[in-house]
């Protein structure tokens, strides 16, 4: 009895959860402008609650998935009682209304965590804060419950068997690419409630940056590695090992990664010394923004796109008018509340203040970049200019260029100090990387392609231009006292969390340019004993047969490899698989992962006389895509554990938080303050 | 205990909140990291699995140059039935037709611009990646342009403004005060 | 004051992006025009789905308004969409079919089960005149004027609404 109405029971904390969120937005907000000190205390609690309601939800709805309930519409549409446990578990966010309910559960998880862990703010911000995520919530939750409600049910007759989960989905990058993704979409709305809470509240000091920062990144973490697990699956799943296609969804997910870059900067700028602090607010509304921005053009089928949700205009329709609410509200309150007047904080050429201000310029250009590549097809259609299509071509054309320009400055950005930094030491702490990065870029597609190439060598010195000063500010910090591990052990996570962010990016770029001049690709006919070079690997077909899977039939190839005609190194096996109950035909490749290089093959169609078209691929250094983007994301972590963030308020007035080191760290704060 | 031999330093009672949920996220996260990492080092064969449909034809030009012209045209076309995908990439019987086309074309010593044109002149600029500069696209192209520009220009008004800043604010041996007391900390530990 | 007024232009950029996306909803990102509108119809030299031995060339559209379906036995909306071309006919247009990308028995087969509304069928099994038309699926159909110049394109499946809302509306505009 109990386990036939869990949908009805999840429908029905969902609504509970709603109702929380109602509360959580506007008895602490109105407590909060009207300082009562009752009211505002309802935000935790309901913080808390709206949690728990929403765990329920989404508890009832995975047993649902769990049980093979089909007389749930959601369940019935994209599962099937054949489908592995685990598959079951993680359809449920393989569609529209499922992934809305994991969207809304991350939010409640967010919110909750920021009432748990931010015990010393002061109350009427804590309130403020609580009260915006409440907002967004009730917002997120009316969107699930009144156009995609999961738990909707075909009753009285349900199907004997649900459609199944797509087979593109059934893979296990896809069983956690989404989920990351979304936690740094909805991770974004504790800054942005903080930042709206500082306007509304007034205090647009430092300090609500400081207690931003650590949440800032951590979703930011997330979304990196969001990002990166999309492109890692899109290489190996899709077939012609691509890893980006600058689709319009991949973009929506570039959009907040590349404003959530800036706004790390920026709250860093804001943090020590004070300055930009508009602009900062402006950074994390326009962050959270193009999140929902994100779900709008994934949700709405305004743009076409491979990853798209199925359409339905009415979703549309409800997210824009959410949208419009939450950001145009926002950038109403900026607008009346963000501080007239900016504060005369001085800082010189090569100061970082200067260089983190060109970051951000930088990243903001690229930002807008994206925006318009990805919407200009749209502005066309929308004035009847006709249909145009943006893609690769366009965005890598600008987005090279943009990226050589942030390396230069990222080269400087690490050995500069606050306010300002003589020219003339500037360049003596830079000569020798910037020479040692010159060469070694210059020279190594020589060595390596054997000759010379404009791009490798830019995307070289690039990365080299990052990375070489870094290590050169770790010797001298090495130097400076006692040990050298005690001189490294002594500087800040935070520092820590800069060099592995700034290295990530170095160890992505090595990645992009050496995959993209160096790859080699052939296409070729084998039969059963001939064989191909590729990159000087020698590729055997040594067996063809045929396999039959669970719900698939499959042509299966042998392929052994070997190299510079020594013996067999390994053997590969791809797959030609025939879906049965889709009649879908799939191809699966086999690839053989290694640091330096991927070997990929492909199976084609046969070509009769037992001949097979195969995709044989050599891509090397493709896998630093994703580990720099791995050593970002644990760079934006390790950041996180910096004692600084830790600190009460009253640390400030001069209360040290008990341990000797932190009396130095409060010195540029009371200085800049 | 943990926590000191890590070389951390002891925290406030009310740190100690903020740093269980930090380590929880490095724990929880150092995890991934590693589940991570070991997938994408693997250098287990056919650990990744993949289905889906890929282009697999065997051409053969007359030059590396010419494979490489292809590659690059039908990287740029766009398939006109497919959701999303260049030529190239899409098994589509349109996009294969397409192909074909170019490849011919290409054998009878075509240049690209005249290859791209005359799939325009039956698919439409739709099928173009890289829009061509007219006066419809005039932002598209010019936008960026113009940002990077307005931004050095922004850069160099507001930095000079800073300057001047400094120069009214504080005397010099102020300044000088000021500085170290800034950068002393960032020496120090380098913080950022 | 000046300063103010700096801080209302996201506010305002972001109405200006808000009500793009809001006419966005209402737009087809996959429909699109044909690029041979208002041009002339591509030369091409076909025999016919009936006639193996006759030849056909652009010629054919001079003189009178015609409506070409490009259709296939192996398309199933095409099957769909017969009873609407049939009542075209009847209605007094010209229609002729180009049988893309399929072999002769099938098409004839196909013709003799749902009806055949074309004055000729002109035979594509490689899809060559279907590529010169710009078709990436079946059914497309195309308003040809009596000069043999291209006016209207419709992509897909012609609804019964489709036949008296646009199709004949067009097909008088240009007779």
């Amino acid at each position: 009895m109990l386990i036939e109405m869990i949908p009805e029971l999840g429908h029905f904390a969902l609504v509970l959860a709603l109702l929380m969120a109602l509360v959580q937005a506007v008895v602490p907000l109105a407590g909060a402008a009207t300082r009562r000190p009752l009211w505002m205390a309802f935000a935790r609690p309901m913080a808390a609650g709206q949690l728990f309601f929403l765990l329920v939800a989404y508890a009832c709805l995975t047993a649902s998935y769990l049980l093979d309930d089909f007389s749930v519409a959601n369940v019935a549409n994209n599962s099937n009682s054949l489908l592995p446990w685990y598959y079951k578990a993680s359809a449920v966010w393989g569609n529209h209304e499922g992934s809305v309910l994991l969207w809304s559960l991350m939010l409640g998880a967010w919110g909750f965590a920021a009432s748990c862990f931010s015990r010393d703010l002061p109350s009427d911000m804590l309130a403020r804060v609580l009260g915006v995520m409440g907002l967004v919530s009730a917002g997120f939750l009316t969107f699930v419950l009144v156009t995609s409600n999961p738990f909707t049910r075909l009753l009285p007759t349900p199907p004997q068997d649900g459609a199944d989960l797509n087979p593109l989905l059934q893979d296990f990058g896809l069983i956690i690419h989404p989920p990351m993704l979304y936690m740094g979409y909805v991770g974004f709305s504790v800054v942005f409630a903080f930042a709206i809470a500082a306007l509304l509240g007034g205090r647009l000091d430092a300090a609500w940056t400081r207690w931003a920062r650590p949440w800032t990144n951590v979703a930011w973490a997330f979304l990196t590695v969001g990002i990166a697990l999309g492109s890692w699956w899109a290489y190996y799943e899709l077939g012609w090992g691509g890893w980006w296609f600058w689709d319009p969804v991949e973009n929506a997910s570039l959009l907040p990664w590349l404003a959530g870059t800036a706004l790390i900067h920026s709250l860093a700028v804001t943090e020590k010394r004070g300055s930009f602090k508009s602009w900062t607010v402006l950074l994390a509304i326009t962050t959270f923004s193009l999140s929902l921005l994100g779900t709008f053009l994934v949700r709405s089928g305004v743009l076409t796109s491979v990853h798209a949700f199925a359409n339905d205009p009415s979703r549309g329709m409800f997210i824009l008018a959410l949208l419009g609410i939450t950001v145009g509200a926002s950038l109403f309150v900026f607008a009346l509340r963000a501080p007239r007047v900016s504060h005369a904080v001085s800082f010189s050429w090569l100061s970082r203040d200067a260089l983190l201000l060109v970051n951000n310029i930088l990243l903001v250009i690229m930002t807008v970049t994206v925006l318009l590549g990805t919407l200009y097809p749209l502005v066309l259609d929308a004035m009847d200019l006709g249909k145009i299509s943006v893609g690769p071509p366009y965005f890598n054309a600008l987005f090279v260029p943009l990226t050589v320009i942030l390396c230069v400055f990222m080269g400087l950005g690490p050995l500069s100090r606050w306010k300002a930094m003589p020219g003339r030491e500037m360049a003596r702490r830079l000569a020798l990387s910037g020479a040692l990065a010159l060469t070694i870029g210059l020279l190594a597609p020589l060595v390596y392609g054997g000759e010379w190439n404009l791009w490798v060598s830019l995307g070289l010195v690039a990365a080299l231009w990052v990375v070489l000063p870094l290590v050169r500010d770790l010797i001298d910090k090495s130097r400076r006292s006692g040990s050298p591990v005690a001189a490294l052990k002594r500087l800040s996570p935070a520092y820590w969390g800069m060099v592995l962010g700034h290295l990530g990016l170095a160890v992505t770029i090595v990645g992009v340019t050496v995959v993209s001049n160096y790859n080699v690709e052939r296409n070729v006919r084998l039969a059963v004993g001939e064989s191909a070079s590729v990159a000087g690997y020698d590729f055997t077909l040594t067996e063809l047969g045929q396999q039959r899977g669970p719900n698939y039939m499959a042509d299966t190839a042998t392929i052994a490899v070997s190299r510079g005609g020594e013996e067999r190194l390994f053997t590969m096996h791809p797959e030609k698989r025939l879906y049965i109950a889709r009649g879908m035909p799939m191809t699966q490749v086999a690839l053989r992962p290694g640091l330096l290089r991927d070997l990929y093959v492909a199976m084609g169609e046969e070509l009769g006389d037992g001949s097979w078209a195969l995709r044989i691929q050599y891509k090397p250094f493709v896998r630093w895509l994703w580990l720099g983007a791995l050593l970002m994301a644990a760079g934006g972590l390790v950041a996180v554990v910096d004692r600084r963030y830790r600190r009460r308020v009253k640390a400030r007035s001069g209360q040290s938080s008990g341990d000797q080191g932190a009396a130095h760290l409060s010195a540029p704060r009371e200085a800049s303050a | 205990m943990a926590i000191r031999r890590l070389g951390l330093p002891a925290f406030s009672r009310h740190g100690t909140a903020t740093l269980r949920v930090s380590l929880l996220f490095s724990v929880l996260f150092s995890v991934l990291f590693s589940v991570l990492l070991s997938l994408t080092l693997s250098l287990l064969a056919g650990l990744a699995a993949n289905q889906a449909q890929a282009a697999v034809e065997v051409r053969d030009f007359d030059s590396p140059v010419t494979a490489e012209r292809y590659r690059s045209l039908t990287d740029g076309l766009r398939c006109p039935k497919c959701e999303n995908q260049a030529i190239g990439d899409s098994d589509s019987p349109v996009a294969k037709d397409m192909r074909e086309r170019v490849a011919t074309l290409l054998r009878e010593g075509r240049s690209d611009r005249e290859i791209q044109d005359f799939m325009v002149a039956r698919f439409g600029d739709y099928v173009l990646y890289n829009p061509r500069l007219e006066d419809r696209t005039l932002l598209l192209w010019g936008l960026p342009a113009a940002l990077v520009l307005l931004g050095g220009v922004l850069v160099a008004l507001i930095v000079r403004r800073r300057r001047r800043a400094s120069a009214r604010a504080l005397s010099a041996e102020e300044r000088a005060r000021l500085d170290a007391l800034i950068n002393r900390h960032s020496d120090a530990s380098g913080d950022h | 004051m000046k300063r103010r007024l700096l801080l209302v232009i996201p506010l305002l950029v972001f109405i200006g992006l808000a009500g793009l996306l809001y006419r966005g909803l209402s737009l087809d990102p996959s429909a699109r025009d044909s690029a041979l509108l208002a041009r002339d119809f591509p030369a091409f030299s076909l025999s016919s789905l009936e006639n193996p031995e006759a030849s056909y060339d652009a010629s054919l559209f001079k003189g009178e308004v015609t409506l070409v379906n490009v259709w296939g036995e192996w398309c199933p909306t095409c099957k769909q969409e017969m009873p609407q071309l049939l009542d075209l006919a009847d209605r007094g247009v010209r229609l002729v079919g180009v049988d893309y990308k399929d072999s002769r028995e099938k098409g004839r087969a196909f013709l003799e089960e749902f009806g055949n509304p074309f004055e000729v069928n002109l035979f594509d099994p490689e899809g060559e005149l279907g590529f010169e038309l710009g078709v990436y699926g079946a059914p497309e159909t195309f308003l040809v004027d009596a000069n043999g110049v291209i006016r209207y394109h419709h992509t897909g499946y012609i609804t019964p609404e489709d036949v008296t809302e646009t199709i004949m509306p067009e097909v008088r505009k240009w007779q």
